[in-house]
């Protein structure tokens, strides 16, 4: 986030799209609905469910899924054709403004409307709500990120903030709401392809000097180029990859196509999968490696605000568990690195040497305490809150134009429905954890398909029934909840459950940049069984 | 200091930030004042009375909830005749309702059994009216149990106005007056999410949690303050266990104002770490031999993750190697194995889940 949680009540006007923050991340979607109710913060939801916070938005808008670009880029389109821009943020902290100005003639409000399924009367209040309402922020998560365009969808979140100056003050910017608890921290750490800790490239001469002193290496033998991601090392199983180490990651369930992803996975020589439980992906291991679960270790974790907190230990791991980073220093001394840290402190004692955006976030700056918000670079330094202030981290903003791509598959005669994915209030992720939750299991036992109430009445479904959902990879069955809450022509599986896998239907095209797969948007057809 | 001011509390000068209250000044520095309505993450209602205190120069007693410091005010917190009004506000309580202290989850931190305790009341001069409601356990995570309502109104205040779930309200009339889920449905039947927040802001055992019930009295707990394992807000947790087994948890109380969560938790960080307790958790190496994975000693296990990386970065270089780090452990940790595949294998194949 470029902006906190905290400032979810000082701006003027919130858009939130592509996240159904009462059931994903809770306690902040609370936060919104209390900044709407008791300070009058202007509310427009873009979803194609009715969400949580939809019914007390100012602005429900019901984009087809898929089509977010196109809304985003036709809002701009409005707001210039109304001259409700920024013109002096425009001029003096972006660049690339005319070339893009004239990019966004393509998105009228006609052709948007047609391709988001949405009124051009509803676009038109929208951009105008958003735009002259004062100070906006974005709120987005992987309903934004998670399709072969999620690239373009952020650049188009990034660019609506620019032109309208919402950056570097409260209750502004682009906020990206993080779904798991540490993605912040582990793309900090350098647990990227691309970049070691603090986003040091790993192609940049200097970086790899850096890091080969600190390690004690060679500077030849740390590797030049960018690595592949966990999208393409599956893809490539078997051919370039023949070994993966998965810690703490249940891809077996959480990739798309998982038909093809476990076929795939049989194409490795050797799998080491470490974990709490036997999941899905440690069953078709090679090795096990049992590991400490969170509330019995201590260390520290980045949330999706930048804001590091420090974490106690309650509780002593099973025993025969070891901790993640006491097998991975046994492993790498197995490997003759002798003087691998084996401590946490050691650990965070070279973080902070290599990583300035954490040099100045001692342990005891947040033990009991509540957390600094990187950077910061000194121990002196208070955090930093709000980023963007002056500047760009890359000096001007660019606008830069967006060409329109559909999703790559879509609902067609033979599969006439679009699957949406997604979780539940009651669970997380693959479930591994909260399926083995006496409450939450109680609470909601199963998955479901959703689908609207126009729909299963052509299909002659009623609610509470099996049905087969099947795409071009493959079928499940499973209950339907037939619902108003949907968009028509849309369907929504929670993804948490093994024996009605949404991920066996999932498409697994990728955007090109960020290998991030279409989870969001496949083309599904529904039968009677 | 502008902002400072010096007041007398029972004969002791303590300095207070202006815009504090009485209450909180008082409790800032461990003296004790009862107040069954106020917590400090719902605010005053006003409603409870427990709080009053003498303040010279000023006719009648007031709530140290709402009342603000001034300079040089005096204050006095243990008069006879505060004492007296005490001892009157818990016996009116303890006749009204079921107050039994001796099997209930609230035992030993139950905020009606510490004043009556202070003001030394065993049991009311009252008659006590003995109307038995049934207790609601309907709803997976909680129990009600309205014969130990005091209708403080602290979880009504704190359903509608932090967690903005709009649930609870007060219900009927008079006499019939009680806290009702929706339009009086039972908990696990109404548009509850199950939270938690009213339970953590409940002071007295009117409201429980159904998993710890009878497993550990609140002497036995041990409080840790943790994160929350689950989305990206990263709730700060106090987690109560006992004998290495996770009990029940609360949103951190202390400097809930800076926390990300503000002491609020989500069903999911509120009830979903039972996991930990579970005996299918992995507590030994396994190795695949014959197709079946079998286990094996650390060191086996280790030796064996340790020469296969080996031979096949000799074999097919380090880029052969791939990492899948994890967005579920700790920035140390996933630091760790970043340095394992950079510093030690040689490849840039390390990502994690984020895209997933």
């Amino acid at each position: 986030m470029t902006n906190s949680m905290q400032e979810a009540d000082k701006g003027n006007v919130i858009l939130v799209i592509g996240t159904n923050t009462t059931w994903n991340h809770p306690v902040f979607g609370g936060m919104i609905k209390k900044a709407v109710k008791e300070k009058g913060i202007k509310l427009i939801v873009a979803d194609p469910r009715d969400i949580g916070l939809s019914k007390i938005a100012d602005i429900h808008l019901t984009q087809n899924p898929g089509s977010d670009t196109a809304l985003l880029m036709g809002m701009q389109h409005i707001i210039i054709k109304n001259n409700w821009h920024n013109k002096e943020f425009i001029a003096e902290r972006t660049e690339g403004w005319d070339e893009y100005a004239k990019s966004l003639e393509f998105y009228t409000p006609e052709k948007v409307s047609e391709l988001c399924g949405i009124s051009v009367e509803d676009l038109n209040a929208t951009a105008k709500l958003y735009a002259t309402a004062g100070r906006g922020a974005i709120y987005y998560a992987m309903g934004i990120t998670q399709h072969s365009h999620g690239v373009d969808n952020v650049m188009a979140c990034a660019c609506l903030q620019m032109i309208l100056g919402n950056y570097g003050v409260p209750g502004t910017g682009v906020n990206p709401l993080r779904g798991q608890n540490n993605v912040q921290g582990a793309c900090d750490m350098g647990g990227l392809p691309n970049v070691f800790t603090a986003y040091q490239p790993v192609i940049n001469e200097d970086a790899r000097k850096k890091f080969a002193d600190a390690w004690g290496v060679k500077y030849e033998f740390l590797d030049d180029k960018v690595g592949q991601t966990v999208t393409t090392m599956v893809e490539n199983a078997g051919d370039s990859i023949k070994c993966l180490y998965i810690v703490g990651e249940n891809p077996m369930m959480s990739d798309p196509n998982q038909n093809h992803a476990r076929h795939q996975f049989e194409k490795l020589d050797f799998i080491v999968v470490q974990d709490i439980f036997l999941t899905e992906t440690a069953q078709i291991a090679d090795v096990v490696l049992p590991a400490a679960a969170f509330a019995e270790k201590y260390g520290t974790f980045t949330n999706t605000e930048r804001r590091v907190q420090y974490s106690f230990k309650a509780l002593n791991p099973p025993v025969g568990a070891k901790y993640d980073h006491e097998i991975v220093a046994e492993i790498a001394k197995r490997m003759g690195c002798l003087d691998f840290p084996s401590t946490v402190e050691e650990l965070y004692s070279e973080i902070r040497k290599l990583t300035p955006s954490y040099a100045g976030i001692s342990y005891e700056r947040i033990m009991n305490k509540a957390g600094l918000r990187w950077p910061c670079p000194t121990e002196d330094h208070p955090g930093t809150p709000i980023l963007h202030g002056a500047k760009f981290s890359r000096g001007l903003g660019l606008l830069k134009a967006i060409t329109y791509r559909p999703p790559v598959e879509y609902a067609n005669n033979e599969y006439p429905l679009t699957l949406t994915t997604g979780r539940l209030l009651q669970h997380y992720h693959t479930g591994s954890m909260t399926r083995r939750s006496k409450v939450l299991h109680g609470i909601t036992p199963s998955g479901y398909v959703e689908i609207n109430t126009v729909d299963a009445a052509k299909l002659k479904i009623k609610n509470g029934e099996t049905v087969k959902v099947s795409s071009l990879r493959g079928s499940i069955n499973i209950t339907a909840k037939v619902t108003e809450k949907i968009k028509k022509g849309v369907v929504f599986i929670p993804f948490h459950f093994a024996e009605t896998a949404a991920n066996i239907l999932t498409n697994d095209a990728y955007d090109p940049v960020a290998k991030i797969p279409e989870y969001k948007v496949c083309a599904v057809k529904i039968e009677k069984i | 200091m502008d902002n400072k001011i010096n007041l007398t509390i029972d004969g002791q000068v303590y300095t207070a930030n202006i815009g504090q209250t009485v209450l909180q000044v008082a409790r800032d520095n461990g003296i004790y004042i009862p107040s069954l309505c106020y917590h400090p993450r719902t605010g005053k209602a006003g409603k409870c009375r427990a709080c009053l205190v003498e303040v010279e120069g000023i006719r009648g007693l007031k709530e140290s909830c709402g009342l603000e410091v001034r300079e040089n005010m005096v204050v006095n917190t243990r008069t006879e005749r505060i004492m007296e009004v005490r001892k009157m506000i818990v016996e009116l309580h303890l006749s009204n309702g079921e107050h039994n202290c001796i099997a209930c989850e609230k035992n030993g931190h139950c905020e009606l059994q510490d004043m009556a305790y202070h003001c030394g009341v065993e049991r009311p001069h009252f008659p006590v009216e003995h109307v038995t409601a049934e207790l609601d356990t309907s709803s997976e995570g909680i129990i009600r149990d309205s014969n130990k309502c005091i209708q403080c109104g602290r979880c009504i205040r704190a359903c509608n106005y932090n967690v903005m779930h709009e649930v609870l309200d007060f219900g009927w009339r008079s006499g019939d007056m009680k806290v009702i889920c929706d339009d009086d449905k039972p908990m696990g039947e109404s548009s509850c999410v199950q939270c938690g927040e009213c339970v953590q802001v409940c002071p007295v055992g009117a409201l429980t949690f159904k998993n710890a019930k009878g497993v550990a009295q609140y002497k036995e707990l041990k409080k840790t303050k943790v994160i929350c394992t689950y989305c990206g807000v990263v709730c700060s947790i106090d987690m109560y266990t006992k004998d290495n087994k996770f009990v029940y948890s609360l949103g951190t109380e202390e400097n809930w104002e800076e926390l990300p969560n503000k002491g609020m938790l989500c069903v999911k960080g509120r009830f979903g770490f039972d996991f930990l307790n579970r005996e299918d958790r992995l507590n030994t190496p396994l190795i695949r031999k014959n197709g079946e994975l079998v286990e094996a000693s650390w060191d086996e296990a280790l030796d064996l993750v340790a020469s296969k990386f080996s031979e096949i970065k000799e074999k097919h270089g380090p880029g052969s190697l791939g990492f899948f780090t994890s967005a579920r452990v700790s920035n140390e940790e996933n630091y760790a194995v970043m340095r394992l595949a950079r510093g030690v294998v040689g490849t840039n194949n390390i990502d994690h889940c984020a895209r997933l």
